[in-house]
């Protein structure tokens, strides 16, 4: 059984106790995801498994097979940040830097949800093929994601300086 | 205590007392920050400018290296099981199931752990950093629930983690005091901090507050909170030897690696500690029983050891901020002018724990008033060492005192911010010195006519859109300014023209790798990219905490003393054919990379001009700055007004902070970018204080009940509105730099902006933190 991680294929490992997170830090050594809390609540862990964000602490590696992995490692390529990335630099998105790069995996995948039309508990038009790209439907979609330095505002105003233009 | 101990102790006491005297007395001049930094006046250089971080493009790749991130060949992994009693001993321990199960190598509990000396207690010493001083898995005593009573190592996480489930132990428990109020029963005494006790008295509180005009006199209570820093505590330990490496994740490398050795009974010198990057501190990241257990175990195993803690164990060993009751009684005259200030209560604390929260420490400084009365009382509770948590004291005593001045102020019928006007005090109400730089009135002018104060509706619950109340409130922020003896730094400068300056210090987010390249560069006059700043290792030079806010002070001082002995020794080597021949170190400024005269530009060398002519490869300087006799010569502090705007549903309870706004009297800001966010993260944290955070103790056991992310709740994207910095930027002359600290004053006057502004909202003053759906329902 194998997985693409970063356009890498890999074998999943034979223990089926490992979870996704731990896969990708201690067997593949890409320790750009973070571990937070192992339970779910923290979001540090995000990672993008065919374009959808998932919380790789409550993955196991053995899902994942044929699945295609993106980490915050692939993000950037050739030392080129993604222009994300680079915004959270601008805005000071981060201080201590442990949740960061699940902010911005579970950004990229939350873009993906609102030109989906996936409805948030704050979007109006339930029916809209497209939610509009707005501050406080950021807020609730990036909940999930915690920081305990409180960079809120430079994440989400990262988020809106590259992303409201592509919802839209 | 025996005649010659007690003759000792007076003599003691009569000593600081005549130092601190002389020092109060002293002419500004002798003092440290005497003579005002000359990078306060400088113009066009670095500071001041919002540098975005150094690190932030390895931050925001997950490239940045943190504790649980090195790699060690041969490494194993460990796991912990903790206690379940408050008190007692273990009676039996079962470990042959943990031992046969696959991949274990090692299970350690206190019959084959390593003999160690109990850590050195934070502040107990000039480097100890340990939480409390408790035997570590030394014997079968259990001291609180929690503590841990056995570790695994295994080659994988998983196989540590199974194992340490089929250990199995049997407690023989003895009752335990883990009631506050049982515990307040059985008698309180007088707490002290950092060396001083917890009490001061002016005049006649008692009297002077039966006589008043107008009077509050309210209880407020706070609860405990845990820290939760992003990253877990974590740390990679390994022995070469006799000699112990430890990558860990901390805000106090020197201390630890000190403090190491004392508990391994090994030179300070051969431990080793490096942090380069650490998730988040805020006064939790100090030495706890984790990296003790691991470094016994990797000694018995001849493994290196990996330990990371769950987030549950995180609130088993690592202590958090202990919780409060206190009491605030003001009085004052019709027009406002206060008379008596008593502000007293009681916090448990642990037997062993390093300090009690001390709430009065804001109240000292904050308002001209002669009669006064302020006691912290502590009992003792078999729990978890409590510990300090940003704002140890302030966070909290702010929200005390904050709500009952707003209190105060509308039983007069006075705005807020002009009760606090009229109490302004002209020098400090407790220590009598006079104030090094204090601006909080022009901080709440600014602040209130950029907030739109002048909108606010005095009378409570007149404001309503749809089912949504909203009212305003403000309080005060107010922390210390503290430089801490042991800095120190070396520069050293290169014959290419580029400096690297070290230091023993820390970034775990506070932006200070970035903000001291931006301060070395001004110092000596060269571009940001010439300048390297290394930090996060015990192998550095000093010993400087990431705490009190103080790191960017003790820093700046110490680069400055480093600068001044770097310009001594190059006009020196400059001698008689350079431009700066004849100058003084006083005379000459860095500049353009090099040295010039202070006065004539013209007279300039750049530094590899100096170095080649000198046949110098490099030039290095030490620096270590003098003692910090400033802190007792002048009343120094942080300052700031807050202003809340909050909805409160009139249907549900649920309160939604909606604007925010802080405006700060903190010296010079040296980068605006990094210090807003210093502020906009204490101001965030406060809204939790405010109005989510509690860490829930179980009475009856003495167990932390919510010890996840799930249960315990910190502001998420959606609690957080858009908060708005703003500050003065007048420099405080007798600091580095003019800057103060900017990291802990955010959590203060936070929970009582927000809590006058519910009250504004609907009428409803809740004294009982946080402020719940529940609180304002009923």
């Amino acid at each position: 059984m194998t997985m693409t991680v970063n356009g890498n294929t890999v074998s999943i490992p034979n223990d089926p106790r490992v979870s996704l997170l731990d896969f990708l830090r201690e067997h593949l050594h890409l320790s750009g995801t973070k571990k937070g809390c192992n339970q779910g609540a923290c979001g540090a862990c995000t990672v993008l498994v065919d374009g959808q964000r998932v919380l790789s602490c409550l993955t196991l590696a053995v899902q994942c097979s044929e699945r295609d992995i993106t980490t915050i490692e692939g993000l950037s390529s050739d030392g080129v940040l993604h222009p994300l990335q680079q915004a959270f630099i601008e805005h000071d998105g981060f201080q201590c830097g442990y949740c960061t790069p699940g902010q911005i995996c579970s950004a990229i995948g939350m873009l993906e949800e609102m030109r989906r039309g996936v409805p948030s508990q704050l979007t109006g038009d339930l029916c809209a093929e497209v939610v509009a790209f707005d501050r406080d439907e950021v807020r609730e979609r990036m909940s999930g994601n915690l920081c305990r330095c409180g960079a809120h505002n430079g994440i989400v105003d990262a988020i809106e300086d590259v992303f409201r233009e592509a919802a839209e | 205590m025996s005649m010659f101990e007690k003759a000792r102790e007076t003599a003691q006491g009569v000593m600081q007392t005549v130092m601190k005297k002389a020092v109060e007395v002293a002419p500004d001049s002798w003092m440290p920050g005497g003579v005002p930094d000359p990078l306060i006046a400088a113009k066009h250089g670095h500071i001041g400018r919002p540098v975005s971080r150094i690190d932030g493009p390895l931050k925001a790749k997950g490239a940045a290296r943190f504790a649980a991130e090195f790699r060690l060949d041969g490494m194993v992994y460990a796991a912990l099981s903790y206690s379940t009693i408050a008190k007692g001993r273990i009676a039996d321990i079962n470990i042959a199931a943990a031992q046969a199960a696959p991949g274990v190598v090692l299970v350690m509990t206190h019959c084959n752990a390593p003999r160690l000396n109990p850590p050195p207690k934070f502040l107990s010493q000039n480097k100890a950093a340990g939480g409390d001083d408790l035997p570590v898995m030394q014997d079968e005593r259990i001291h609180w629930n929690g503590q841990p009573v056995a570790l695994v190592l295994a080659e994988t996480q998983e196989e540590a983690d199974h194992a340490i489930s089929l250990i199995e132990v049997a407690y023989a428990a003895e009752p335990a005091a883990t009631s506050l109020s049982e515990a307040i029963g059985k008698g309180t005494e007088t707490g002290s901090f950092m060396g001083e006790p917890l009490h001061n008295e002016i005049g006649n509180a008692d009297k002077a507050f039966a006589d008043a005009a107008f009077t509050v006199d309210s209880v407020y209570r706070s609860p405990r909170h845990n820290h939760n820093a992003m990253e877990p505590h974590a740390a990679t330990i390994v022995w070469e030897g006799d000699r112990l490496i430890i990558h860990d994740a901390t805000q106090a490398v020197a201390h630890t690696a000190w403090s190491m050795a004392q508990i391994f009974d090994l030179d300070e010198t051969d431990v080793h500690v490096t942090s380069p990057y650490v998730g988040g501190g805020f006064g939790g990241k100090t030495l706890w029983q984790h990296q003790i257990l691991a470094a016994a175990a990797a000694r018995l195993s001849g493994r290196p050891v990996r330990i990371a803690l769950s987030r549950e164990g995180v609130y088993r060993i690592i202590g958090g901020r202990s919780e409060t009751e206190q009491r605030v009684a003001l009085g004052s005259d019709r027009y406002g002018k206060l008379t008596a200030l008593i502000h007293s209560g009681i916090t448990p604390k642990s037997p062993n724990s390093a300090l009690p929260e001390p709430f009065i420490v804001p109240t000292r400084s904050a308002y001209a008033v002669d009669n006064m009365t302020l006691d912290v009382q502590v009992c003792t509770l078999d729990m978890m060492a409590n510990t300090f948590m940003r704002a140890p004291g302030e966070a909290v005593g702010t929200f005390a005192l904050e709500s009952a001045m707003d209190e105060l102020a509308e039983k007069l019928g006075i705005d807020p911010i002009e009760l606090r006007a009229r109490n302004e005090p002209d020098k400090d109400p407790v220590g009598g010195v006079p104030f090094s730089s204090r601006n909080i009135v022009e901080a709440y002018r600014s602040g209130a006519e950029r907030f739109g104060w002048d909108m606010r509706n005095a009378a409570p619950g007149s404001r309503r859109e749809g089912e949504w109340l909203i009212g305003m409130g403000c309080a005060t922020a107010t922390y210390p300014y503290y430089r801490m003896p042991g800095a120190a730094a070396r520069i050293t400068l290169s014959d290419n023209g580029r400096a690297t300056v070290d230091f023993a210090a820390h970034e775990m987010g506070m932006g200070t790798s970035t903000v001291q390249t931006q301060v070395t560069a001004d110092r000596l006059g060269l571009p940001l990219d010439k300048v390297t700043v290394r930090y996060g290792d015990s192998t550095l030079p000093g010993v400087i905490l990431a705490g009190g806010s103080q790191q960017t002070a003790a820093i700046g001082m110490a680069v400055m003393s480093a600068y001044n002995g770097l310009v001594g020794e190059l006009l020196k080597l400059a001698g008689n054919d350079s431009p700066l021949a004849g100058l003084k170190p006083d005379e000459v400024v860095g500049i353009n990379g090099g040295l010039a005269h202070r006065n004539k530009p013209e007279r300039f060398e750049n530094y590899a001009s100096i170095l080649t002519r000198a046949n110098r490869h490099e030039l290095v300087a030490d620096g270590t700055p003098p003692m910090p006799f400033e802190l007792q010569h002048w009343s120094m502090h942080s300052y700031g007004a807050m202003f809340c705007e909050i909805r409160v549903n009139a249907i549900t309870g649920e309160p939604r902070v909606s604007r925010f706004l802080g405006s700060f009297d903190c010296g010079k800001i040296l980068n605006p970018k990094t210090a807003a966010s210093q502020f906009r993260g204490g101001i965030i944290m406060g809204i939790g204080l405010a109005l989510t955070e509690e860490t829930q103790f179980d009475e009856r056991n003495g167990r932390i009940v919510n010890p996840s992310l799930a249960d315990y709740h910190i502001p998420v994207h959606l609690d957080v509105p858009e908060i708005e910095i703003m500050w003065t930027d007048i420099p405080d002359p007798h600091t580095p730099m003019g800057a103060h600290g900017v990291g802990e004053i955010g959590i203060t006057g936070t929970g009582a902006a927000i809590a006058n502004a519910v009250y504004n909202a609907t009428g409803k003053r809740v004294r009982d933190l946080p402020i719940t759906l529940d609180k304002l329902f009923r």
